[in-house]
């Protein structure tokens, strides 16, 4: 198991809401998303699977390159691909943006 | 000149096995009306499977949602099948218990406050070994507890089934509905496979798994009350239903004497024909049925 | 370890109760006799090896249905006789528990274990919640279905400390099986993770044991070791007597405030979060 941090600080975007989605299960991952408490965005991963941080950051990277919300990301993951990643993070962005 | 067209129902049926633990429990609760309790924003994941290197899930696999059913208050537990198998740790025995506890609290002061479980487990998760199998002890009195007020409904609709020590809280449930999918028993063909060899159970044997375990068999020979359709909205209504009939006049798990009977008249010098249950404990029970 | 498995029961209840025959009508796996605890006699209750058993997976000290059902017949029976007497009269149930497991059987499966079992806890509970003190005295293993049925909704559970005694949701050989471990290695886990140990001692950590008593000999106690068994059972008795009928002292316990914080810390947020309709 491993645990990975990110900082964005140029994601500044006030954000109102909050978003919970996906489950730890084989292959998939939970996000939950939240205002940031503090300036910028900051991302938490915990992972089943360890030695990926560069893909994880490029995942975040390519994420935080189009989305601006100032928000704490935790995510609980069992494996998942970075399209589902991606996935997730599109649908927890969706419930915020509502 | 209009024609109507046929539409199968099975082609507008929402699947509710699809659905998440979080979903299917949201879609039994009157609109607007649920409110999750001790959710995934408080955090309260398994102190002991990190110790592991397990990733915890941060509603531990639990979710309480408190609201309306019929219009009626009622509490529903959901177990996430898709984490750690919906096995009972901790966390997610301790939130079953402590919402089938203050739903006893409500309906002994007048409130009465039904419970629905949608049961998605294979029992106790081995990695919190013995506080997984005391949480199920706890949240089987707590539901023999509440179900002398209101009813307590479990629901098993499939994939993982309703087995291991959970089997139990549906045992001593006010009512069982299954799919034709769920399957429901204390142990489940692996695990007989494993223990008393592949003689006594085949695991590989999928059409000998269904006709033990599988809900037509359960609900056919009287120990699950309701078989429904993978839908959402007869699984609904079928709960529904049941809310408003309140608490049976006798439990299933209460009924000794005929059980007693029943076992005392099997033969078991071989296995025994599922089907021939069906026949005896049910069809031909001129008492009225298994209630 | 396992071959003493249903000995310690059956010597322990017939060391109670002077008496290990079943009664009629009843599986040979099932003994029920009263026993005086202090100036009160008590029922007593234990589930031991059948080999003549009807259910072939049921022969070696397993819980079946039979044994479930017949469990759940003489608690209600008990339950039944003392229904006008006042709570303070009503017999005190003493579950003595060496069980195997339950039976992992297709016979077991095919006609409700799960019916069976739950009826068996039922009865339990339902004496506990009548007012007849519950006791569990495990004497030798108390695994996972077994122990869910005959013994887990006591009152109050007391066990023996040596390495005979067993309290765990599965057996290890099964278990390291299961989350592909070696043996030894799931062994040593339990040293770090209370709640996966097998040794008795680490179960009372956490906090759902009463009390653990110290005896020399298990298969062979002395008269006073048998006297002061004695005397923590009508203890355990009086205890329960002056609590509730729920299970809630189990996580009120010193233990369990060490070792159930996360259960506790459930509890009070979700009551704090209910809202009440």
């Amino acid at each position: 198991m491993e645990k990975i941090e990110f900082d964005y600080p140029a994601a500044k975007r006030r954000i109102t809401k909050r978003a919970h989605v996906g489950v730890v299960g084989s292959g998939d991952l939970e996000i939950l998303l939240e205002p940031s408490t503090t300036e910028g965005a900051h991302v938490s991963i915990t992972t089943s699977v360890n030695g990926f941080r560069d893909t994880w950051k490029s995942v975040f990277d390519r994420f935080f390159s189009k989305f601006d919300g100032a928000t704490s990301i935790q995510i609980n993951d069992a494996g998942a691909t970075p399209g589902s990643v991606l996935l997730r993070l599109e649908q927890a962005v969706e419930v915020i943006e509502q | 000149m209009s024609e109507s067209t046929f539409v199968p129902s099975f082609v507008n049926r929402r699947s509710f096995i699809e659905l998440d633990g979080r979903a299917r429990a949201q879609s039994l609760l009157d609109e607007g009306t649920g409110k999750e309790l001790v959710g995934p924003f408080d955090r309260i994941e398994s102190p002991w499977l990190p110790m592991q290197d397990a990733v915890p899930q941060a509603d531990d696999g639990c979710i309480v949602m408190k609201g309306r059913t019929a219009g009626n208050p009622a509490v529903v537990i959901s177990l996430e099948g898709a984490f750690q198998g919906g096995s009972i740790g901790e966390v997610s025995g301790a939130k079953m218990t402590a919402a089938l506890d203050l739903a006893t609290r409500d309906s002994s002061a007048g409130i009465s406050t039904a419970a629905v479980l949608l049961l998605e487990t294979g029992g106790v998760r081995l990695q919190e070994a013995n506080l997984g199998l005391a949480a199920i002890a706890e949240v089987i009195a707590s539901i023999l507890s509440l179900r002398q007020h209101a009813p307590v409904i479990t629901v098993v609709a499939g994939t993982v089934g309703c087995f291991g020590g959970m089997s139990l809280a549906a045992g001593v449930s006010s009512y069982v509905v299954m799919t034709r999918e769920a399957r429901l028993g204390l142990n489940g063909p692996e695990v007989i496979e494993q223990e008393s060899g592949i003689e006594e159970f085949d695991a590989s044997d999928r059409a000998l798994i269904w006709a033990v375990h599988g809900g037509e068999q359960r609900v056919g020979m009287g120990l699950a009350d309701a078989l429904v359709e993978d839908s959402i909205d007869e699984i609904a209504s079928v709960v529904r239903r049941y809310v408003l009939a309140g608490k049976p006049a006798q439990h299933r798990s209460e009924q000794v004497p005929l059980y007693r009977e029943r076992i005392a008249a099997l033969d078991t010098s071989k296995q025994i024909d599922p089907l021939t249950l069906r026949e005896q404990w049910v069809l031909r029970d001129s008492q009225g049925g298994a209630r | 370890m396992s071959e003493y498995v249903g000995l310690r029961g059956r010597a322990w209840f017939r060391t109670l109760t002077g008496n290990d025959q079943p009664r009629t009508g009843d599986p040979g796996s099932v003994l029920t006799a009263d026993g005086q605890v202090g100036r009160e006699t008590a029922v007593f209750l234990c589930v031991v090896p059948n080999p003549d058993s009807r259910f072939p997976c049921a022969r070696d000290g397993q819980v079946g249905l039979e044994e479930a059902y017949a469990l759940a017949n003489r608690i209600r029976e008990t339950i039944d006789d003392d229904r006008d007497k006042p709570k303070p009269e009503k017999r005190p149930i003493i579950a003595i528990i060496d069980v195997k497991s339950q039976a992992y059987g297709r016979r077991e499966e095919t006609a409700g274990i799960f019916l069976a079992a739950a009826a068996a806890a039922d009865a339990y509970a339902s004496a506990r919640m009548a007012g007849h003190p519950v006791i569990s005295l495990v004497a030798g293993h108390a695994f996972s279905g077994g122990f869910l049925t005959h013994g887990y909704q006591a009152n109050r559970i007391l066990a023996f400390d040596d390495s005979g005694v067993t309290i765990h949701a599965m057996h290890k050989e099964a278990a390291a099986r299961i989350t592909r471990r070696s043996v030894s290695d799931l062994e040593r886990l339990g040293h770090q993770i209370a709640p996966m140990s097998y040794d008795v001692r680490d179960y009372a950590k956490l906090g759902t044991l009463h009390k653990l008593l110290y005896v020399n000999n298990p298969i062979e106690p002395t008269e006073s070791e048998v006297f002061e068994v004695k005397q923590a059972i009508a203890d355990a008795i009086a205890d329960a007597r002056t609590g509730a009928e729920d299970l809630g002292n189990r996580l009120n316990s010193p233990a369990a405030k060490e070792t159930r914080k996360a259960s506790r810390t459930v509890r009070a947020l979700m009551e704090k979060q209910w809202v009440t309709v």
